[in-house]
């Protein structure tokens, strides 16, 4: 009583070896490069929670012997950037306060603009889209020197809301191409099953569009917070320093000339300065690869 | 009769690309018209014109007697089905619907109202609260007739509707059409390519052709007495059979063929290089061929068995010329067959302007 049939010659799946020629070159090169990239992170973790004693005697790649967050607290609350020795908390809290703004602002303007250079054809609409995608091409540097005058003809030199505007400026070009090529994609037929309804230009982009554009919104919310907080230039350009971004405050910890050199500091100070990118792409890096494989494919 | 819909010297042009070239048409109330035509002839163009999606370059276009060139889509007293569906993905079924009454501040209770009758009409009572995600295509399509049919409108704009659908459940859906348009009386204008669709559907065609209408008629009359080769070569399947000859005194010969006119109803005067068509179902096979107003002998090339009926090719005159012949005929490749036509069921064409004679 048996069910099993047998064959002769080859049947079912191939076999696959797992020491293959094919999977040692791939997953080799792929561990060499993983290794490649982390151990440099590795090495900043490790440092950071050594004492200055323990780095002195050079081993950079041996774990900790003695674990110390005394580097965490002092890069935080303590360490000397300039006149003030409150540590990174100030540049991040200003930070916050100059990302979450601009990120607002930047990404709300630019959806809009993108909707209606997908949707609404208006007269000059090329026009318009050609030479704000120039403006993506031009480098920032040309542009500091006439942008500080107009922040100061403005009076807002060197004021949180004077940054808020020249991110906001700045991030448009690529925004707006990125969320018109979004709302491009979607089905012609849903704008004008909407028209035909009877919904108005911001009755079908907060009751059709919106709701169908979360992972798109998500890519331009990771691309803004990421640029935004690790800006530099424009950090030390427009601000001052009692409100430099957490950017411009480190270099000012890490490149201080007075006194020791603590490592120890230094590599604490930056990972908690890289820290706000990391968490947003470790939570929505998912939502990060399909919206741009839904935004970037087609235009 | 009061015309529903008019448009009247339409012109569209995308930069030097003329769509529309000063199209005419009046549809009457109530009726079911068909705009047939293969793509690009600027069918479905005409009906964005129409239901205000896209700016005319010219001309006027009426909807109840009310000029709405310049109105707004919503204005417009129209309804509006498109071939993707196009339903809002993030409502329910009851939100895509109640929609467009929400946007003209219709009260709740008439909305909900509204939203149980189309649903019961279209029997979808059941799929108010899914997604459209959750509907197969005939659902989709019966909620995107039902997001038209709760507007209360006018006319009835339906862009190749069908099309996105297999064949068995789109044959049923046009049934179901057709009973609709047969309840609600309502005037409908639907575009598509598919004749089997325009012919049963409609009240009258017209035929488009690179923006122009080429025939408005009744299917009866497209079918039997197209105005010109095109239509005469778009509609039936397969193709009107056309034989290349001359009209002398009376008759039409081509080859050794001469096929005496008698019976031919000539809409205009005609001498000189001419093609008759004659639809493979009106050629007489067999016995009964003798008794024709011509009668030739022809050798089946390839025979097509359909169930139904059964296609035969043969050749007269080295042109291709098709014959459709009952299903229960035994007819093998090879085989001799008397055939027989009427000029009364041909159609003349001019050579030189192309249009019936």
């Amino acid at each position: 009583m048996t069910d099993v049939t047998h064959f002769e010659g080859a049947h079912g799946p191939k076999p696959r070896r797992v020491f293959s020629r094919r999977n040692i070159f791939l997953y080799g090169t792929l561990i060499m490069v993983a290794l490649y990239y982390v151990l440099p992170l590795y090495v900043m973790i490790v440092t950071s929670l050594k004492g200055m004693p323990e780095i002195r005697m050079g081993n950079i790649f041996a774990p900790p012997v003695d674990i110390t967050f005394e580097p965490w607290v002092k890069a935080w609350s303590q360490a000397c950037t300039g006149l003030n020795c409150d540590g990174l908390s100030r540049g991040f809290w200003n930070s916050v306060q100059i990302t979450v703004p601009s990120v607002i602002v930047s990404i709300l303007i630019a959806s809009v603009n993108g909707y209606a250079l997908a949707n609404w054809r208006f007269k000059g609409a090329d026009v318009f889209f050609t030479i704000l995608i120039f403006g993506a091409f031009i480098p920032y540097q040309i542009m500091l020197y006439p942008m500080v005058i107009l922040l100061r003809e403005m009076g807002i030199y060197g004021t949180l809301w004077g940054l808020v505007m020249v991110h906001s400026i700045f991030g448009m070009p690529i925004l707006t191409l990125l969320f018109r090529n979004y709302f491009t994609s979607l089905p012609e037929e849903l704008f004008k099953a909407a028209r035909v309804d009877g919904a108005g230009f911001w009755g079908i982009y907060f009751q059709i569009m919106l709701p169908m554009s979360l992972p798109i919104f998500v890519v331009a919310m990771i691309l803004q917070v990421t640029g935004i907080w690790n800006d530099f230039l424009f950090g030390v350009v427009y601000t001052k320093p009692d409100i430099y971004p957490m950017t411009v405050q480190l270099n000012n910890i890490v490149n201080s000339v007075q006194g020791v050199k603590e490592y120890n500091v230094n590599m604490a100070a930056t990972i908690l300065t890289g820290l706000v990118p990391l968490v947003i792409y470790f939570v929505s890096g998912r939502l990060f690869v399909r919206g741009i494989a839904a935004g970037a494919v087609k235009g | 009769m009061t015309s529903s819909v008019e448009i009247k010297n339409l012109n569209l042009s995308f930069g030097a690309v003329e769509v529309l070239k000063n199209l005419n048409l009046s549809i009457a109330e109530g009726e079911f018209l068909v705009l047939l035509g293969s793509s690009g002839c600027g069918k479905s163009t005409l009906l964005n014109c129409i239901a205000g999606l896209l700016d005319i370059t010219a001309g006027q276009i009426f909807i109840k007697g009310q000029n709405v060139t310049w109105a707004e889509p919503s204005e417009r007293g129209i309804g509006m089905v498109f071939q993707s569906y196009a339903l809002y993905p993030q409502m329910t079924v009851e939100g895509n619907m109640s929609f467009g009454l929400k946007n003209a501040k219709v009260p709740k209770a008439e909305i909900k109202e509204r939203v149980a009758h189309a649903a019961d009409v279209l029997q979808i009572e059941p799929l108010l609260d899914r997604k459209p995600s959750a509907l197969s295509g005939g659902q989709r399509q019966r909620v995107a007739i039902g997001r038209a049919l709760v507007r209360d409108v006018d006319v009835f704009l339906f862009d190749e509707p069908l099309s996105n659908l297999d064949a068995k459940l789109r044959a049923d859906l046009r049934v179901e059409l057709k009973q609709l348009h047969a309840r609600l009386q309502n005037t409908m204008i639907y575009v598509t390519h598919d004749q089997v669709e325009a012919m049963t559907l409609a009240d009258r065609i017209a035929i488009m052709k690179d923006g122009l209408i080429q025939q408005l008629a009744s299917p009866a009359e497209i079918y039997s007495r197209p105005a010109n080769l095109y239509v005469a070569d778009f509609i039936g399947s397969p193709a009107m059979n056309l034989l290349d000859g001359q009209i002398n005194n009376g008759n039409f010969e081509a080859g050794e063929i001469s096929i005496p006119l008698g019976g031919y109803e000539f809409s205009r005067e005609a001498r000189g290089g001419a093609l008759l068509g004659i639809r493979p179902e009106h050629v007489i096979v067999g016995g009964n061929a003798d008794t024709a107003d011509i009668s030739l002998d022809v050798t089946a090339e390839v025979v097509e068995a359909l169930g139904s009926d059964t296609l035969v090719l043969t050749s007269v005159n080295a042109t291709r010329f098709w014959l459709r012949i009952s299903g229960q005929s035994q007819v093998a490749t090879g085989d001799a067959l008397r055939i027989g036509f009427n000029a009364s069921d041909a159609s003349l064409f001019d050579k030189a302007d192309e249009k019936r004679l």
